[in-house]
């Protein structure tokens, strides 16, 4: 299983396994840094309605070049048909929403499913017909890449080269539009030709990428990294360029790892790879993961028992949460007895001396400005300086003693 | 540079005013409506220049539509705006807008220098680099509204008053003529509210123009120089001393506004 993984990774799997990583690369760059514009703009899933509105538009191109007498399995020919009616879906998901009161997300269902629908029954219609053609058009429902040939990774190379220039070309306005519409049409920008360009380039994804992972998965493409990306940065163009490698990543170990065994279907591997790299990020990222979450919340519970337990110390009264008596004996502030520490006197003091430095500095500022500081927990040298700290103190008197 | 000391150089004739001499914002007949329900119904206003101004209504009286029919980024279904004496289409670099802080998603992965940067936007363009003086005056800007010290925040960790800040600060990276804000200070701290007063102040100063929708009817006396009210019409506008009375309020308002509310704003009295 190993080697040929590796061997697969290398590109030494052969002709067809090493376009097929490749353009697989390629697609899932192009994939990562257009979808992030499409993630940002909240506009996820009429990737899905414009992915699922390729499949009459395959069809029809099949009949017609068939009808033509040429061949209908021309790669080009049968993605322009699909490029046609995804922007055909693309507008009718825009007039529903524009012209009628069905919000996107029902639009998006009715267009989706009626195009799907209507595609599935020109494919039955195209398998039927006379002459007995072995289409193979199912085969863009979850890819096929067994007939990979050059010209069709040739033109998943320029495609997505084309995407990732736009990409570029379109970062400023695209972000300024999906962070603050009105700003943006406000600073002169063509909003609604914005949006198109962006859709324009989320429909060029999902035509390069039909041939490969097919129209079922290929939003996944678009989705998973840029979604990926977002829990490293806090950046949009950084999102962009983490989204494009988490895609390239993906699509590439997916392709090897699919040419390494037969029957793993390559599709459905990058996502489940992109899936993979997706979960690790959730648990793992620091900032926006699971784990750093949950580290963030049980040191900050930490602090607040501890300043608790250091005021009811001070104050002499009792301790009765069990987490703040367990926080102050870890802290040594207490003996296993509760009885208080030599530390735990001298924390006790300065937690108290702090708490009337606080409502001398609120008193005094007028503004208001200090009480976002004001949680109990921000250490007051770090809001003021330390003159005006001793003058607060000149004003409190002798620190009292805590016995 | 203080207010005080803006003002001195201002009446020394040292800050140059802009040539137009129009007015900045002439709305005549407009009529917005969403559905077949109009927001604002034929509503003529004029501002006056270097002046501002308070548009106030009632929730739902069309005051936030106003503005952006004003910058045509939503459509009219009658009337005509002037800016600076001409269409909308071709004095558009002449305004800055400040949105409501709540019609964006905080959540955005952008910092604090990124938004203000934004401002610059017909300057750079699609693919002109972000140099080191953009950076300088985008930072000169957060300087203004007291946020310079957190230009590399992400702009999701600031409170709603740094917030709204922000998006003053990426206004004023414009450089605009016409100043409009939408509600700048709704639910905003009160040093966010004096450090926005502030710099609306200087800019009046500059020979800006400012026009705000506002809420607080306590303070519209003491921040603005004239006033708007609206209730989806047009109820009165004019110079706050003669048209911030109680009787346009009761009028702007009508039932909702309690009498005994209106008699704690001190009003200048009825002419």
């Amino acid at each position: 299983m190993f080697a040929p993984f590796l061997d697969a990774l290398l590109l030494q799997a052969g002709y067809n396994a090493g376009l097929v990583t490749v353009g697989a690369a390629l697609l899932g760059i192009a994939g990562g840094s257009g979808g992030t514009f499409l993630f940002l703009r909240k506009r996820s899933l009429v990737s899905d309605g414009m992915a699922h509105a390729t499949l009459p538009g395959v069809g029809l191109a099949f009949m017609v070049m068939v009808a033509l007498g040429g061949d209908g399995r021309s790669l080009p020919g049968l993605l322009l048909g699909s490029a046609l009616s995804a922007t055909l879906g693309l507008l009718a998901i825009e007039w529903i929403v524009s012209r009628t009161r069905l919000a996107e997300d029902a639009a998006i269902g009715a267009v989706l499913s009626v195009f799907f629908g209507f595609g599935i029954v020109l494919l039955t219609i195209i398998q039927t017909m006379s002459g007995g053609y072995q289409a193979g058009l199912e085969g863009f429902l979850l890819g096929s890449t067994a007939g990979m040939l050059f010209q069709d990774a040739l033109l998943i190379a320029i495609g997505g080269g084309l995407i990732v220039g736009l990409v570029f070309v379109l970062r400023r306005p695209m972000t300024l539009v999906a962070f603050d519409t009105e700003f943006a049409a406000a600073a002169g920008i063509g909003v609604r030709r914005i949006d198109l360009a962006m859709m324009g380039l989320v429909m060029a994804v999902t035509v390069i990428g039909l041939k490969l992972v097919g129209l079922i998965l290929v939003v996944a493409m678009l989705i998973i990294p840029p979604v990926t990306a977002r829990l490293w940065t806090e950046r949009t163009e950084r999102v962009v360029l983490v989204g494009g490698a988490f895609g390239g990543v993906s699509g590439y170990v997916g392709a090897a790892l699919s040419a390494s065994a037969p029957n793993l279907p390559t599709g459905p591997i990058i996502v489940l790879v992109a899936f993979a790299l997706f979960a690790c990020s959730l648990l793992f990222a620091p900032g926006r993961g699971v784990l750093a979450a949950v580290i963030r919340h049980r040191r900050f519970q930490w602090q607040v028992h501890r300043r608790q337990g250091l005021l009811a110390l001070a104050r002499e009264e009792p301790i009765l949460d069990p987490l703040t008596l367990s926080v102050l004996r870890k802290e040594g502030l207490i003996r296993q007895d509760a009885v208080v520490s030599e530390k735990g006197r001298a924390a006790a003091a300065k937690a108290l001396l702090d708490e009337r430095r606080w409502a001398i500095a609120r008193q005094r500022s007028e503004d208001g400005s200090l009480d976002s500081h004001w949680d109990g927990l921000t250490p007051i040298e770090s809001v003021l300086t330390h003159d005006e700290i001793a003058e607060i103190d000149r004003q409190i008197g002798p620190p009292a003693a805590v016995r | 540079m203080t207010l005080a000391a803006l003002e001195l150089a201002r009446d020394e004739g040292r800050i140059a005013p802009f040539p137009a001499d129009q007015s900045p914002l002439v709305i005549r007949e407009l009529t917005v409506s969403y559905g077949d329900k109009p927001a604002v119904f034929s509503l003529d206003a004029a501002i006056e220049p270097e002046s501002m101004t308070a548009i106030v209504g009632p929730n739902g009286a069309g005051k936030s539509t106003l503005l952006k029919a004003a910058l045509g980024i939503v459509p009219r279904l009658s009337g005509r705006i002037l800016v600076f004496g001409q269409p909308i289409s071709q004095s558009m670099h002449r305004i800055a807008y400040v949105p409501q802080r709540a019609s964006v998603d905080w959540d955005f992965p952008t910092r604090v220098i990124d938004v203000v940067l934004m401002g610059l936007y017909r300057e750079l363009g699609f693919l002109r680099p972000v140099r080191r003086h953009h950076r300088e005056r985008a930072l000169a800007c957060l300087d203004r509204v007291g946020m310079a010290d957190f230009a590399t925040r992400q702009i999701g960790q600031l409170s709603g008053g740094q917030q709204q800040r922000v998006f003053l600060a990426r206004a004023l990276a414009q450089n605009a003529e016409l100043y409009l804000l939408d509600e700048p200070l709704a639910g905003v701290d009160a040093a966010t509210e004096k450090a926005v007063i502030d710099v609306l102040k200087t800019l009046k100063v500059e020979h800006r123009t400012v026009v705000c929708v506002h809420h607080d009817l306590a303070t519209v006396g003491d921040y603005f120089d004239n006033v708007l009210l609206i209730n989806g019409r047009k109820i009165a506008e004019g110079p706050v001393t003669t048209t911030f009375t109680a009787e346009n309020l009761q009028k702007t308002y009508g039932g909702r506004l309690a009498t005994a509310h209106i008699d704690e704003l001190k009003l200048p009295a009825a002419s």
